[in-house]
């Protein structure tokens, strides 16, 4: 029985308790623990999302797929995504509209497509501002974007997921595959970046 | 709930704290926070929006100073007792200490009685409704009107799936909002898109 005047267990005591009861059920969690590691490192990286838009820049009836059934086009490159995220929408940048993507309520990402989200978008200051003050929130991250820039915010609220397509650069038409997506990163799939 | 959580269009939280290629994870303990919440839905122990709806029944003072991954073993401790899996006593023995946490959940509710399907152009209205318990609707959009871009495929109705009552699945909609009627001369020129579930819209007439 622990009172109000019991000190809080430290941060490691209170997972290891809650991996002793995960343990003690059979659900194995040392095992998943190491498997969940190694997804998150070596699977759910950007170089996916990159992947993609690198193919819709250069294949145009790929791009088509990629901005009308995300998850199809997801399917024919050969990645994945967890079954309850049954809708993937990419968002095509231009000259005129900038796309960016957030989650005011928590954190959700496409996370097996542009990588689990990075520390910021899951604070506090990122959640409740960029809704509100989208340009001045970019401008703060590095990016001061045309006053004639339409800026569209998406609110990941519900299971749909989204991407941002970022534009291809300008003088990059010599460049092989591997070194087009090597200019995409979590970033610019986010929006908080242009390339 | 009107909850902590509900952060979009709260002010006063200052600058981003961005860094390029920032990190995911800064501590092996918030991998395995991440790996045995993900662990607890995958063996069926609570869903995606049991788990949510634990976070924002963390009290508010203990939501603002806890870290992402304390918020994610929160949800995760309190679930457990939630189901029966372990007391909150054991839980705290298990630990050496005092284990916070979430508050009780209040009631779920089901899908509107009047939902009526959209199609993009619609003008809709979000509904002036408070819930006591879990909802997937950020508070600014509340009675805002907006409109219908698309539609998404049906997905369990989180006002109910958070509660473990049974309900008919529901599409979302990508409703396009305009920052400024969201906070009239209080926020800068956007368009806001926000995923909204059926049962939260209505036809704005």
């Amino acid at each position: 029985m622990t009172t109000d005047t019991t000190p809080i267990a430290s941060i490691e005591q209170r997972l290891d308790a809650i991996q002793t009861v995960l343990h003690r059920h059979g659900m194995q969690p040392a095992e998943f623990i190491h498997t969940f590691d190694e997804l998150a490192h070596e699977h759910w990286v950007p170089a996916n999302g990159a992947k993609l838009v690198t193919r819709a820049w250069t294949d145009p009836v790929f791009k088509q797929l990629l901005l009308t059934d995300g998850v199809a086009a997801v399917r024919e490159e050969g990645l994945s995504m967890p079954p309850h995220h049954r809708h993937f929408v990419v968002l095509e940048n231009t000259d005129d509209i900038h796309n960016v993507i957030c989650c005011t309520l928590c954190s959700c990402t496409a996370f097996t497509i542009i990588g689990l989200p990075p520390d910021w978008y899951k604070d506090l200051a990122y959640r409740s501002r960029v809704v509100r003050e989208a340009r001045t929130v970019l401008r703060e991250m590095g990016l001061d974007l045309p006053a004639h820039t339409q800026i569209r915010v998406w609110d990941t609220t519900a299971d749909t997921r989204y991407m941002v397509m970022p534009q291809r650069p300008a003088g990059t038409d010599g460049l092989s595959t591997d070194q087009l997506a090597a200019l995409i990163s979590k970033d610019a799939l986010i929006g908080v970046a242009r390339i | 709930m009107d909850g902590m959580h509900d952060l979009g269009g709260k002010q006063g939280f200052g600058p981003v704290k961005h860094r390029r290629d920032a990190a995911v994870f800064h501590a092996d303990w918030e991998v395995r926070a991440n790996a045995l919440y993900s662990l607890a839905v995958k063996c069926g122990v609570f869903n995606m929006d049991e788990y949510r709806h634990a976070i924002e029944r963390m009290t508010p003072q203990h939501y603002l100073s806890a870290s992402y991954y304390e918020r994610s073993l929160t949800s995760l401790a309190t679930l457990c007792v939630e189901k029966g899996l372990v007391t909150a006593d054991e839980l705290a023995q298990l630990a050496g200490g005092a284990y916070p946490l979430a508050m009780p959940s209040a009631l779920g509710r089901h899908n509107h009685a009047n939902r009526v399907a959209f199609v993009p152009g619609d003008l809709v209205r979000v509904r002036d409704e408070h819930v006591a318990g879990h909802v997937r609707m950020p508070g600014y959009i509340r009675g805002k009107h907006g409109v219908v871009i698309s539609q998404s495929p049906v997905y369990p109705f989180p006002d109910a799936h958070a509660h473990g009552l049974r309900a008919q699945d529901e599409p979302t909609y990508d409703v396009r909002f305009e920052a400024n009627h969201l906070w009239p001369q209080g926020a800068e020129d956007a368009q806001v898109h926000v995923a909204v579930f059926e049962s939260y819209l209505e036809r704005l007439t």
